[in-house]
This record gives structure tokens, sequence and C-alpha cells, in this order.
């Protein structure tokens, strides 16, 4: 069963009928199904699912990780199924950011360091972070915690950076995966209410990849996958 | 950032670090103590020509720079050398192999040798006894340092099978480690011939004239300033020797390259979820390879520094333990020399690592545990 898709005419991601197949050794598994989805710019949309269901692949892809073995996945204008590998990491470079369920800071650097080789990657200047990320860094609450390296940082501290990190380039899309997986409810409740908060004050794009219902009712919409195709995208804003 | 990069990550891993600083130190190491060993011996030999205080060094027809054992000429010709005009003093050695490694004794005529040279600088024993008797020997004070148990006046040493008792020890750099009556290793070997004949002159300003007499007289022999001969007694003059540092040399730069890769490796394994973060955050391939690069320099770098402290140590050491056989010097020249082998290995052998972290999958390197 192929899902319908969702038309919106400010799309800044589409997808049409995505596939992608993993071949290991002569075994050939159908991650994704035949996908299709459109999130308009500034939306911040939940996609839940059940492991096996799609849902990273599907956020790998979006975020040119990975390519696609068929289908369009057009992300800000490019179409991540037809460019090369340089080019989708010019897409990661300059417009997705990641957040992942386990932080993925570095872990020899500060929390500074870290913001700062994210900029540096993106061609971005680095210099007085404090000044250009006033806003991000006191939403988050560590402008105090920039000179710790992650081992020196709780769980939800060290979510908080990855955020920063991942806003510091000023991406078009914010993807987030699980990012309540290693949090307590205390810290969860935290970082779920500052990706809201983000998306109305800054207007981010968010895609937000969860198991927790509680988790994905922070989105504008849900949508549910199963077994590599979108089954559900019903509103919940 | 990328060098503060390469810093962080260099100071985050210390035991990697200066396991793979070490790794890289002892080829460098191994290199340097080898050209050293090389160079040393050959500055001692020239130190030791330099004391004899002879302007001009007879060898025998058809001898090579590196033999020096064996008496092929016939002692007489001192004497007929001795006639030339401006040649004031002259008299013949005769040295032979004696031991393990390259030491050699030497017969000498020790009222000549003292009218040249100045006589020795005694450590132990003095002049007024020493070669009264047969059976004595003196030796220098490195050769006694190297000996176990260590010499001293009155100690007995076996050379060319049989025992000589120490009548003196004196400062190095005057001819030989050891000597002997000339006589006394004629009867040894082959009365009334020597190995080489020194001869001094009345004026070093009639050299040239003398070098082309002797020449004339000696068509076939070995006739050298002892300036040319001890040019000529450098590592870059023998042959065999400069084939040697060329293998050593070139060990070298495989172990460095087979350990430099093997850490590097080591390196890109323990960073797959990092270089995954890094592919994630939009880094290109470029970066990356970057990365490695610098680190696998900062790592030659820190192993060329670390070879060169440990060719300290092994110069104290082989000055403890073989003063005289092994003398090493410190080459400065050879450390830029050393430097751009470690680096060359260091990236060459960061090459296939890094190509290994460029290809990496971003998804399979950040689920990498």
């Amino acid at each position: 069963m192929s899902s319908q898709p969702v038309t919106q005419s400010n799309s800044i991601i589409r997808v049409r009928d995505l596939r992608k197949v993993y071949k290991t050794g002569k075994v050939s598994v159908e991650a994704l199904r035949g996908v299709n989805l459109d999130v308009p710019a500034g939306e911040f949309l939940s996609i839940v699912g059940p492991s096996g269901s799609g849902k990273s692949t599907l956020f790998h892809i979006v975020g040119g990780l990975t390519p696609p073995t068929s289908g369009e996945v057009v992300v800000g204008g490019v179409d991540v199924a037809k460019v090369s590998d340089a080019k989708r990491t010019e897409l990661r470079r300059t417009s997705v950011s990641f957040v992942f369920q386990k932080f993925n800071l570095l872990p020899n650097l500060t929390a500074r360091d870290n913001i700062r080789t994210a900029l540096h990657i993106a061609g971005r200047p680095m210099d007085h972070i404090e000044d250009e990320l006033r806003n991000v860094l006191e939403m988050l609450g560590i402008a105090g915690r920039l000179d710790h390296r992650p081992s020196e940082m709780s769980g939800g501290e060290q979510q908080r950076v990855a955020i920063a990190r991942a806003l510091a380039t000023r991406p078009a899309i914010l993807l987030a995966d699980e990012p309540t997986g290693n949090l307590d409810s205390t810290n969860s409740l935290a970082v779920l209410n500052l990706l809201r908060d983000l998306n109305e004050r800054l207007g981010q794009t968010i895609l937000m990849i969860t198991h927790n219902a509680e988790a994905a009712a922070f989105g504008h919409r849900i949508v549910n996958m199963r077994d590599g195709q979108i089954v559900a995208s019903p509103s919940v804003a | 950032m990328i060098l503060r990069l390469v810093w962080e990550n260099i100071k985050f891993r210390p035991m990697r670090t200066l396991l793979s600083v070490l790794l890289i130190g002892v080829p460098v190491m191994l290199i340097l103590t080898l050209v050293g060993v090389s160079q040393g011996f050959m500055q001692e030999s020239q130190r030791r020509t330099r004391g004899v205080g002879s302007d001009i060094i007879i060898r025998p027809p058809g001898s090579s720079l590196s033999s020096g054992s064996g008496n092929p000429l016939p002692e007489s010709l001192v004497a007929k050398l001795t006639t030339v005009p401006h040649v004031a003093q002259g008299y013949g050695v005769v040295q032979m192999l004696e031991g393990k490694l390259f030491n050699t004794i030497t017969g000498v005529d020790y009222a000549a040798f003292k009218r040249m040279s100045g006589g020795f600088i005694f450590l132990e024993g003095d002049d007024a006894h020493t070669f009264r008797s047969p059976g004595e020997v003196v030796v220098d004070a490195d050769y006694a340092a190297e000996q176990k148990p260590k010499l001293h006046v009155g100690s007995q040493i076996k050379l060319q099978g049989r025992m000589w008792r120490v009548v003196a020890v004196v400062a190095s750099g005057a001819l030989a480690r050891v000597f002997v009556p000339l006589k006394e290793l004629q009867e040894l070997s082959r009365p009334g011939y020597v190995s080489q004949i020194y001869l001094k002159l009345d004026d070093p300003k009639n050299l040239q004239e003398v070098l082309d007499t002797i020449n004339a007289m000696l068509p076939d022999y070995g006739v050298y300033s002892t300036k040319e001969w001890i040019d000529l007694t450098s590592v870059d003059q023998i042959p065999a020797v400069g084939v040697f540092v060329k293998v050593i040399i070139g060990i070298g730069i495989f172990t460095g390259l087979i350990v430099v890769s093997l850490s590097m490796y080591m390196a890109v394994l323990q960073r797959t979820r990092e270089i995954g973060i890094l592919k994630s955050l939009g880094a290109t391939k470029g970066f990356v390879m970057n990365l490695i690069i610098w680190e696998a320099g900062a790592m030659g770098l820190g192993g060329t520094i670390v070879g060169i402290a440990l060719s300290f140590a092994s110069k104290a050491v082989l000055r403890q333990f073989v003063p005289a056989s092994l003398p090493q010097a410190i080459v400065l020249e050879w450390w830029p020399r050393v430097l751009l082998i470690a680096l060359g290995s260091a990236l060459l052998g960061a090459i296939y690592p890094g190509m290994i972290a460029v290809r990496q999958d971003p998804i399979e390197a950040l689920a990498y545990e």
C-alpha cells in the first residue's frame, strides 16, 4: 500500500514514491516502500512508528546521509536522489542539521569547540559565538557550560549543546532523531519545550522521530510509519 | 580549527599518542644512532690521526681506505724517507685487528712517537715506567673503560694470543687506543715490516714539494698529506659504510611506515564515530583527510623529537658500555633529514587509513560503538 501525499504549496521537503533497499550479501531488505510526504517551512513534524518501520531511513535520506534507491526527495530545492555525494555533503553543511538520540558530541572538545567545529565546517564566522548565538544559548540555558567537555555534562546538557550546535549554522531544517531517547522525564520535557520554542520563536522547521506518543504531541502534525510506509498523518496542532 | 581538532585529539588519547610517537621515535633513533656511530667512528679515527702530529702518511701500494691491518711496508723505508729534504722525523707503526668489533692494536717506537706527537697524556702511570720491559701495553681511557673488568695500571690483558701488563692508561686521541712496543708486535706478525709510516716536516710550507718527491720515489704507494688522509676517512668516502647507512635508513623508513600506518589505522578505527559525527555536520572528504594527515604529521614531528632525544640516550648507553668500539657522534645535519623521513613515513602511512576514513558511510560510522 502506498501512502497518500500531503500536499503543501510551500514545502521545504517534498518526498515522492521514495524507496530504499538495503542489500546485505544476497539478502535485500526494503526499508522504504513508496513514501510520499510534504513538509512546509516552519512546521514541527513528528514521525512515529515502531522499530524497523523505516523512519530512521527516511530521516537519513532527507538529511542527505544516504541516497535513496528510487523516488524524489527535494530538500530546500535540491533533489537528493539526483545529486552526488559531495552535493549531499553540502546539503548537510548548509541546509540540514541533526540532533541525535546519543547526542553525538565530539568527546574531546568542549561545548564551545563542538559548536565552533560545526561553524567552521559550514564556513561561517566562529569568533564570538556567544554574541552570535546569544538568544539560542540563553534559550538553551548552556551559556555557562560552554567550556565543559561532554563527559563533564549531564545528558540533558549534552543534548542542549547538540541542539545549539545544530542551530549554530542556521539550517533550514532541523532533524531530531529520538532527541529524548536517552533523557529522564524532566530533561525530556525541557528538550521538547525547547524544540517547540525554537519552532515558534525562530520559525525553525523541525522533523522529529520518536517512539513516544507524548513527545510526538509537541509537533504540529504526526506522521505514522509502519513497514516502510506512511500510514496516517493526523494533524495535532 | 583543524589544528585545534588535531591537538585536542592528540591530548584526548595520551596513551595512544605516546605509543605512536614512541613507535615512530624508535626507528628515528635507530637511524640517528647508526649514522652517529659511523660518523663517531670516523671522527675518533680522524682525531687520533691528528694526534700523531705528522704531516705525511705513507700507506702500502693498493691499500684501501678502510684496510689498516697487516704490515707489508719494509721498515727500512723509514730511514730512506727521512733522508728526503725537509723531512724532519719519521716512524712506522704496525696495526693489527684485535678482538671483536673494530679495535686494533698498534705497535709503535715509543721514543719516535713521543718526539713527533709530544707523547701521552697520562691518566694512570707515567712516562718513566712506560715501555721499560717486555710485555707492556698502554691503553687509552675509552678502551680501558670498555673492558670487563675495567683496566688499570697492573691489569693483565690478552692480546694477539699472549698476556700483556698495562703500564699506563692515557687520554684518548693520539694515534691509537692500544699501544705495544713495535718490535714485540713485529715478532708476533712480520719482523722488519710496518703497516704505515708517519713523517713530520721541518716546515709545513714544504709539504707539496715533499709529497712530489716521495710520489716520484714511491709511485705505487699511498702518499697522503695528513689533512688529505683525514678528509678521505669520512663516512661518504667508504662505500661499504655508505651502503650500510642507506640500508639502515631504508629499514627505518619501512619500519616507520608500517608503524605509523598501523597507528593511524587504529586511530581511524577508534574515531569511527567521531568521523561519522563530522560527516553528519557536513565535513567533506578533504576535511576528514586533512585531519588525518595533520594528525599523522604531528605524530611524525613528535616521533622525530622523541627519536632525537633517544639518540642522546643511546649515545650515553654506548659511551657507558662500549666507548672505544662504538663511539657515537650527534650528527646535527641528520636532524632535518630524519624529520623529513618521519614526516614522509607518517604521511604515507596515513594515506590508507585516511582513505578508509573518507569513504566511511556516515550512518555506519555513527552507529559504531
